[in-house]
């Protein structure tokens, strides 16, 4: 099986806090940790565990300007990296970014195409978008995937009360991809030393037959106009006592609000 | 200005509560606008929802077909496709069938498309602003969308205080010629209902809940000793279940449990409101958390910035020598 992972190089949020800038209208990013977006590395792995089953390779493509979460993935088995990259992507909105990952998915020959469910600072967009574009099937926020007979899959999706919705799905199809479907194998630096020097190809606008009217800020209908930070409600009471202090409180609130027997 | 159509999720007749927030984020767009409610089902359910939402709309949509017995969102995108008109704003609920329909509805009526918003902050010519979070809620943003070839926007359930009742009791306009034959590539088989876990958290007063604070799996044990010495028991928020730090069953949220305690203790818990969702009952919230912004504090009742790894092994100690005196 031949699958592509879309993925996505994010602020990461485990190791930085999201913070405003000094203008107040963007978050602050010098310094920022980057990453792979969480559950674009669970789809990653899914689709690696997939080959090892069936056959087949993993290409993961990003788009972007940076190949760091390429390499990353490379080294966790994926067998091509894919960047792509054009000044007239910028600005892009997540039809824009479906639309480029479309003309992308046309060059090649997919059975399978994954994402992850969300980006931290996106829509839950671009794979419904993107399935929509190439009017294959689309199923959102899998947690499970059997390859069956028939160029056909059997995906759960997680609904409500932790509840599985189960369908069968023809291919090519998009998933969705949900964070905890499996344990996504870890890669050490060497790992990633070891696939420093493998090419990277890159895509630009023309490589992919895309007029630059049809993507980036020219294209977007939708722009984020600035980032804030909503005046609070009441918020909570925050306790300034020692350690001590604080922990004979919270017990004896416990107590109060009816907690202890 | 454009209609709005708020597409209404109901099981077996019943609305979900988001039937009636979506009304109000219709009103907050356009205070003028006659909001147009939308159902789709197999048959006789849909009038029974329809039914309970007829004090909410002014104007009442139905499509039936067998077809659509099941919310498959494909087949539910085709017929809203075929249905809707040009240029509306199409409101759907951000719950796990809205994440599957409205990114490619959006594609379809060559409109723009805004996920998950909390507020609506007006209309600007043909621009409509809204408030999204983002970063798990650690900031918001203002995002701004071209509504002249109109909209799908997912709205956050919770975020819109719901409306009550409009005056006119109006009669449902059936649709269902309009959509001719449905196919879908993918087909819904069966619904496999959660297992239930080793614990109820769902019947505890008091909950030791922890999150990716937590940091390890030895560490669950940390929180166990505590709930022990409280008589409380132990949930948890998402990123314990996806490291396997905890079962499923412990989930608090809205893809977990819903739970209902009188106090809950939020110990390295960010606050993500797919976490909230599952906290019901208004109990007495204290969050411990050792990063001061954490968006946990915004809704709590008790905020105390520590390390949960030092502090919830001394408040043990020390409730143990509580129950040991009495």
């Amino acid at each position: 099986m031949e699958i592509l992972v879309c993925a996505r190089r994010v602020p990461d949020t485990s190791e930085n806090e999201i913070e405003l800038n000094a203008a107040g209208n963007d978050i602050e990013r010098d310094e920022l940790v980057y990453s792979i977006n969480e559950p674009d590395n669970y789809a990653v792995e899914e689709a690696l565990q997939i080959v090892t089953r069936v056959g087949g390779n993993v290409t993961v493509a990003t788009v972007g300007d940076d190949d760091e979460i390429l390499r990353r993935e490379m080294a966790m088995g994926a067998s091509h990296g894919v960047l792509i990259t054009d000044d007239a992507f910028n600005g892009s909105d997540g039809r824009g970014i479906a639309t480029i990952l479309k003309a992308f998915v046309q060059k090649g020959n997919y059975d399978l195409i994954l994402t992850g469910v969300q980006a931290e600072d996106g829509g839950a967009q671009v794979g419904g978008m993107l399935a929509a574009l190439l009017d294959y099937p689309f199923a959102s926020l899998v947690n499970s995937i059997e390859v069956l007979e028939g160029k056909k899959l059997k995906v759960s999706r997680e609904i409500e009360g932790g509840n599985k919705e189960m369908n069968e799905i023809d291919l090519p199809c998009v998933l969705s991809i949900q964070t905890g479907i499996n344990e996504p194998r870890y890669v050490g630096m060497r790992g990633i030393r070891q696939v420093a020097s493998i090419p990277i190809p890159t895509f630009a606008a023309s490589d992919l037959g895309l007029d630059a009217g049809a993507v980036g800020e020219a294209a977007a209908k939708v722009k984020r106009v600035d980032y804030f930070v909503p005046a609070l409600g009441q918020g909570a009471e925050i306790l300034h006592g020692t350690r001590e202090e604080n922990i004979d409180k919270v017990l004896e609130l416990v107590a109060a609000k009816g907690g202890l027997k | 200005m454009a209609r709005i159509i708020c597409y209404i999720v109901h099981k077996a007749g019943v609305p979900d509560d988001s039937a009636f927030e979506l009304v109000a984020a219709a009103r907050k767009i356009d205070p003028a606008a006659t909001p147009t409610a939308i159902l789709t089902g197999g048959g006789a359910e849909v009038d029974v929802a329809c039914n309970a939402v007829g004090a909410s709309y002014p104007e009442i949509w139905k499509i039936t077909n067998d077809a659509l017995a099941y919310p498959n969102a494909e087949l539910i995108r085709k017929a809203l496709v075929k249905a809707l008109p040009s240029n509306s704003i199409v409101l759907v609920a951000h719950e796990h069938f809205g994440i599957d329909l409205a990114p490619g509805l959006s594609i379809k009526l060559k409109s723009a498309f805004v996920s998950d918003v909390v507020d609506i902050a007006g209309i600007e010519g043909s621009a409509l602003n809204v408030v999204r979070q983002e970063f798990g809620g650690q900031v918001s943003a203002h995002v701004r969308c071209d509504i002249s070839s109109g909209a799908v926007l997912t709205i956050r359930p919770g975020a819109f205080k719901p409306l009550g009742a409009v005056p006119i009791r109006v009669a449902v306009v059936d649709k269902s010629n309009d959509i001719g034959t449905l196919t879908a590539g993918r087909r819904y088989l069966e619904t496999l209902v959660a297992e239930a876990g080793d614990v109820d958290i769902t019947k505890h007063n008091v909950l030791v809940s922890i999150g990716r604070g937590i940091q390890e799996k030895d560490n669950v044990a940390i929180a166990e000793e505590l709930a022990e010495a409280l008589g409380a028991a132990v949930s948890c928020s998402r990123p314990v279940v996806d490291a396997k730090w905890m079962e499923k069953s412990r989930q608090v949220g809205s893809s977990g449990k819903t739970v209902k305690p009188k106090v809950y203790l939020a110990c390295g818990i960010s606050g993500a409101f797919q976490h909230l969702a599952g906290i019901k009952g208004s109990p007495f919230l204290i969050a411990i958390n050792k990063n001061p912004k954490a968006p946990i504090f915004q809704v709590a009742d008790i905020g105390i910035i520590d390390d949960i790894l030092e502090f919830l092994p001394e408040m043990t100690n020390k409730a143990r020598e509580l129950r040991h005196v009495a």
